[in-house]
């Protein structure tokens, strides 16, 4: 004790690594729709009392507090509802700036998800815009989000804002 | 003081469970939790429209997913808006929220909710890190070794045997055979479970709790109320809660003066006079420490249910004592009961609730 005082050698700061391994359990509705995405498709659900359609699926409908039981195959097209343009580089970026971000809404979809936009440059994207999802091989197919490989636009007239201003 | 003889009478009028097991494999915690929202419902026949608050406890490090407690929220459904909170600890402490809610006469009716999955994640890592992070955390010990420090100074105060701990777990899991819900139960003496190897000396495999993935809900409702949905509530005359240090080495390992006051707070005397005790006891010989620090008498029935010792869902197995103690209010089984609910290692803090059947004006 007197000879640790004796230098006024002070503890400031301590290291305590902490390092915790889970096994995630992905649900019964969100496992339907991984598995939809190694087949190339998407896999919603709808609420049996509102009839909106979640995509992807939590077996529940948020609004209403009820199982969402019917399966619903979506469009592989949908309309960017927002977006940004990514033009910061961090640690661990795979892909080329600048590059777009976007919130995808299916078509019959009633919850946007997030989606790479490529094959446009990034100052002609727009809101409306209509665009369609670009898969991996059908042998790189996985039950994960990187099966799709990115969405890009079809050349559609934009969609009118009153069809998708409510998934903002 | 949180159990003042003030405010209105507040009654647990409903409660469900979903079966505890080791391991929810295919649901996700909206899944496990939906299913029982609506049986706690339809028991009473109402919906999430009648409820004037809802409260929810769980914790995030269990499933490694930060907010889970938001998206759980999808298993209710919140629109319109409803008013909500959420305490990340065991469902009984939401109970408490709610129950101070209703006391304050705000709203009538509450939902209470919890849900755990204790077998995502590494456990006793996950659980070490509850510990002071300066002296103890580091070491990592786990929640069993926590507990057999305290087994070993229950022994060597005499107050305890090891035979003891195994005469606790031979019933408790003897009496889980009558519960449906219950993760393990079976017929075994305690000599025969005896034989069991030590997990950690002086704890052998019976005298641990199961790790239990499940979910559970109560209604609770104030005055009028409360008679309106249930023909039999269980009046809660008394409701409290009280922590000990953090500091393991300071405590007496061996009482619990925390259950004592929260029991003294939920307006019991010191020996408890009820028909069945359900006791949030995750090792056996935390039992005898709450039978003697409750005055627990040999004629009490305690842990009907089978205990923590048959299902010890992390976040829910103290809520689920409350659920059970109510629920033989409710049928007809008993008159007066106590639940209680732990938190923290070697039974750091805990929380003791009175019920009683009655009629409202019973409810202090």
């Amino acid at each position: 004790m007197t000879e640790a005082t004796a230098g006024d050698e002070r503890v400031a700061i301590m290291e305590s690594p902490i390092h915790v391994d889970y096994r995630f359990t992905a649900g019964l509705a969100q496992s339907r729709f991984l598995k939809g995405l190694s087949q190339g498709r998407f896999l919603g659900q709808r609420c049996p009392r509102c009839h909106k359609v979640y995509v992807p699926p939590r077996g529940s409908c948020p609004t209403d507090g009820v199982p969402t039981t019917d399966e619903v195959e979506l469009s592989n097209q949908g309309t960017v509802t927002t977006y940004c343009v990514v033009n910061v580089p961090f640690q661990g970026q795979s892909i080329e700036i600048p590059y777009i971000c976007a919130q995808i809404l299916l078509d019959g979809a009633n919850l946007a998800f997030m989606g790479l936009i490529q094959e446009i440059p990034a100052d002609q994207v727009r809101m409306g815009m209509r665009v369609e999802a670009v898969w991996v091989p059908p042998d790189e197919l996985g039950p994960t989000m990187a099966s799709v490989r990115y969405f890009r636009p079809t050349g559609e007239p934009d969609a009118e804002y009153e069809s998708f201003k409510e998934y903002l | 003081m949180s159990a003042a003889p003030t405010g209105r009478p507040v009654a647990v009028v409903s409660f469900a469970q979903s079966p505890q097991v080791r391991r929810e494999d295919h649901r996700n915690e909206v899944e496990m939790l939906m299913p029982v929202v609506e049986e706690v419902f339809s028991r009473i026949g109402v919906t999430k429209a009648d409820m004037g608050f809802v409260c929810s406890g769980s914790s995030d490090y269990l499933v490694g997913a930060p907010f889970s407690f938001v998206s759980a929220l999808d298993a209710v459904g919140v629109w319109p808006p409803m008013r909500e909170s959420h305490v990340e600890m065991d469902g009984a402490w939401a109970l408490y929220e709610a129950w101070t809610m209703l006391r304050a006469g705000d709203v009538d009716t509450a939902l209470v909710y919890s849900f755990g999955r204790s077998s995502p994640g590494q456990l006793p890592k996950i659980l070490a890190l509850q510990l002071d992070p300066y002296y103890l955390t580091p070491l990592w010990p786990s929640p069993t070794a926590l507990a057999a420090l305290q087994a070993r100074a229950l022994i060597d105060a005499g107050r305890a045997t090891e035979e003891d701990f195994a005469e606790v777990a031979a019933r408790s899991r003897r009496q889980a055979l009558a519960n449906p819900y219950a993760q393990l139960s079976g017929d075994r003496a305690a000599e025969e479970l005896m034989k069991d190897d030590y997990v950690v000396s002086p704890l052998r495999r019976h005298a641990l709790p199961p790790i239990t993935d499940g979910a559970a809900a109560v209604v609770l409702a104030a005055g009028d109320r409360a008679a309106e949905l249930c023909p039999r509530p269980a009046w809660i005359t008394g409701i409290d809660h009280r922590i000990e240090t953090h500091a393991l080495g300071a405590r007496d390992l061996t009482t619990s003066p925390s259950t004592t006051l929260a029991a003294r707070g939920a307006g019991l005397e010191e020996s408890a006079a009820v028909d069945v005790a359900e006791l949030h006891a995750p090792y056996a010989h935390q039992e005898l420490i709450l039978r003697q620090a409750l005055g627990l008498g040999a004629d009490v029935s305690v842990n009907p249910s089978g205990g923590a010792l048959a299902a010890n869902a992390l976040m829910v197995a103290g809520l689920v004592r409350i659920g059970e103690a109510a629920q033989r209010i409710m049928d007809g089984s008993a008159t007066r009961a106590l639940a209680h609910a732990t938190s923290g290692p070697c039974l750091q803090q805990n929380l003791v609730c009175a019920l009683a059947a009655g009629t409202s004006s019973g409810g202090r």
